[in-house]
């Protein structure tokens, strides 16, 4: 058994996370903001470091006997578990399959990990388990291993997800956020906000009635259609929580370029406009779940767009912008009344506002 | 989508500016009252259309950012209480008390949740017969109707649990105490459309009057705004000072007589403080006596609070259009929206949180 030492933390070990911030963690710290980044960036890169992790991609990527693997692992905690569009089931297997595909990678073998509460209906958990089968079949991978815990009634929120997965990467990918350049086009793959605004509907407290329906889906079939058109993908990044707002700011941050994006280019559909116009939110800040933003060269954006509006997910697409050299770091979008704005990066959860 | 996508054309815009930029003669500061006017100048960077002339003072229309201190304190101190659950509008929970905020008593474990109606809160305690429930009625003339209705509602279901922590602000006092100041700079208002909708613009004839200032009934899209200004421009331009509605697709002159009788059921005006201004007279509503039983200003005992504002946020001179955002030294680097100093931070309708959020920009996008 290995000698385990005492960490002595009032030397040097203080927490990172200063006390005029916050001494317990809060909902923003996983909405996928600031508040999010400053606690995985203090808490966990400054621990955790390493040359694999430093790339902070949404797949850790390493080879193995020659073979580029990409691995990774999201947790599912969606409330409520059925909602329009979907299930935590089927969001489990999407989810990790757009991370693996994302990077470059041929999603193959994912695992999953269930954490349910005492009481919860076995009934449901079959719908759950179903839909994952279905969601797995679709995509093209198997789920090969996984793992059960029951946790007593109170103690969680009906049921937890953790999926993860490894996919390969064909020689000759590099797909980074930090691989951005200049006069870089960006793809998205169609209409925002979807997913996000199917769940608040479903939600205790905040139910209103609309017809948005999750955009939950496996882009892995739509993302290798790219692929066999080029190899000369910079970035791409699926749109999840915190929205096109948040991913287009990682990028951003991370790559230190600029990015110019117009508003006339993302498209909405007539539902979304009005949950958003009426909950006072910024649809640029709302998750996707079957949604991809890939960056290319200019000269190769007319020829990726085409195979892209040939796949159903695809239909779509359009491209929403250009990278640049001037404001390095910023997001910056061309208004539909032709002014020029900031989109910052959120600092929590987006607060539904009083009037 | 109609109703909202001809107010941010492209064409009109222009041309709007275009006869701004052809009336103005002399520089101008006009205050836009309501924060969601301010949210619609931030996110469509409207200054960038204005001549240099004209200078926009962002008003104190922001309900999160003009609770006084002691109700967020006794909201959390309410949260913090066994056996009951506070509800909240989402805005409200991040503003920071003397001690920490609604979302850290949540954190804690205090039962807080966030409602979009005051109705819904209702429910709320319809579904938890064991519990207090109480609301955070904050905001201005606008939402006033639907905290009212909320307690007609719970009486009328014989609803016991269930109670309001009522902090209403009035527009007109506000504009009135504003105006009073010897070192106001404002020459015109935009009055905001949604307190407009319900009480109608009568009680602006006299200030307009008392003051010579124009006050123009405004809108919330880019097109609304930029008439808005136009209409200030024109009459300033002209030594004219009159109320003129430029949101008449929603406002009439009486405004929205049913939702006026339900507040005047409910509430009757007070002397109330505003957060970083101070007590100013008449300018909000409290819970009449008949209706004591659904005040928990009454039903709770929080004991006495000492209160303590940061002594760095200079909120109160923003919201009076005596300094811009950028001027206050913890700006940007101590007090930031993911941790606000002071109120005006919190909200996406806080001056403060629409500088850091829309204001670095240093290049436009062709």
């Amino acid at each position: 058994m290995p000698e385990t030492k005492d960490i002595n933390f009032s030397n040097g070990l203080s927490c990172p996370i200063p006390k005029s911030d916050y001494d317990k963690v809060l909902l923003a710290h996983g909405g996928g903001g600031t508040l999010s980044h400053q606690l995985i960036q203090k808490l966990f890169f400054s621990q955790f470091d390493n040359d694999v992790l430093n790339v902070h991609h949404d797949s850790a990527m390493f080879d193995i006997n020659g073979s580029r693997i990409a691995f990774t692992t999201d947790s599912y905690v969606v409330q409520p578990i059925f909602f329009p569009g979907g299930n935590i089931g089927d969001l489990a297997i999407n989810g990790t399959v757009n991370d693996l595909s994302v990077s470059g990678a041929n999603p193959l073998y994912i695992s999953a990990g269930f954490i349910i509460e005492e009481g919860f209906e076995i009934e449901e958990l079959w719908k759950i388990v179903l839909s994952m089968k279905e969601a797995a079949n679709k995509a093209g991978v198997k789920i090969v291993t996984g793992d059960t815990k029951v946790v007593d009634h109170g103690k969680g929120d009906k049921i937890f997800i953790n999926t993860s997965g490894i996919g390969l990467i064909e020689p000759g990918i590099n797909i980074s956020p930090k691989n951005c350049r200049e006069g870089d086009a960006i793809i998205l793959s169609g209409r925002i906000a979807e997913h996000g605004i199917a769940i608040m509907s479903a939600r205790e407290g905040l139910e209103f009635e609309t017809t948005v329906k999750s955009d939950s889906a496996s882009l892995n079939n739509l993302i290798s259609g790219v692929l066999s058109k080029t190899k000369n993908v910079h970035v791409m990044r699926d749109p999840t929580r915190g929205g096109i707002a948040s991913a287009l700011n990682e990028i951003a941050e991370s790559s230190g370029k600029g990015i110019h994006i117009f508003e006339e280019k993302i498209s909405l559909t007539e539902e979304v406009k009005g949950a958003c116009e009426i909950l006072g939110l910024d649809p640029l800040y709302i998750a996707n779940e079957g949604k991809v933003l890939i960056f290319v060269p200019n000269t190769e954006a007319e020829g990726v767009l085409n195979i892209m509006k040939k796949h159903p997910l695809g239909k779509e697409s359009s491209i929403i912008g250009t990278v640049t050299e001037d404001d390095p770091g910023l997001v910056i979008m061309k208004t539909l009344i032709g002014s020029s704005r900031i989109v910052d990066m959120i600092s929590g959860e987006q607060l539904p506002r009083i009037c | 989508m109609k109703y909202v996508e001809e107010f941010r054309d492209l064409k009109t815009v222009n041309n709007l500016v275009n006869k701004i930029r052809e009336t103005v003669t002399q520089k101008w500061n006009i205050m836009e009252i309501c924060g969601g006017q301010t949210h619609t100048i931030m996110k469509y960077n409207i200054e960038e259309f204005l001549p240099d002339a004209i200078t926009l003072l962002h008003g104190p229309g922001c309900p999160v950012c003009v609770t006084p201190l002691e109700m967020i304190d006794k909201a959390i101190a309410i949260a913090e209480k066994n056996d009951t659950i506070l509800a909240s509008f989402g805005d409200m929970m991040r503003v920071p008390g003397s001690k920490h905020d609604l979302l850290s008593v949540k954190a804690s474990g205090g039962d807080v949740r966030m409602v979009y109606s005051p109705l819904d809160a209702v429910k709320l305690a319809k579904d938890n017969p064991g519990k207090k429930v109480v609301f955070f009625a904050v905001g201005f003339e606008t939402t006033a109707p639907a905290n009212a209705m909320s307690v007609l509602e719970a009486k009328r279901l014989n609803i016991n649990n269930y109670s309001i922590l009522c902090s209403h602000v009035l527009v007109p006092p506000a504009i009135d105490a504003l105006l009073s100041d010897k070192n106001s700079k404002i020459n015109a208002f935009l009055a905001a459309g949604h307190v407009c909708t319900v009480m109608g613009y009568n009680e602006y004839f006299p200030l307009a009057k008392k003051f010579n200032v124009p006050i123009i009934v405004t809108g919330f899209e880019p097109v609304d705004i930029l008439s808005g200004i136009y209409s200030s421009v024109k009459q300033l331009e002209l030594k004219s000072y009159s109320v003129e509605n430029s949101y008449s697709r929603v406002v009439t002159q009486e405004g929205n007589r049913h939702a006026q009788e339900i507040i005047k059921k409910v509430f009757e005006i007070t002397d109330r403080k505003w957060r970083g201004i101070g007590i100013i007279p008449l300018s909000g509503y409290k819970i009449r006596k008949d209706f004591e039983d659904y005040d928990a200003e009454i039903i709770f005992d929080v004991g006495l609070i000492e209160q303590q504002e940061s002594p760095l946020c200079i909120s109160g001179q923003i919201l009076q259009g005596f300094k811009k955002p950028t001027e206050c030294s913890a700006f940007g680097n101590l007090c930031k929206p993911e941790h606000p100093l002071g109120a005006p931070m919190v909200s996406s309708e806080g001056a403060c949180a629409a500088y850091y959020s829309y204001k670095k920009l240093r290049t436009k996008v062709n």
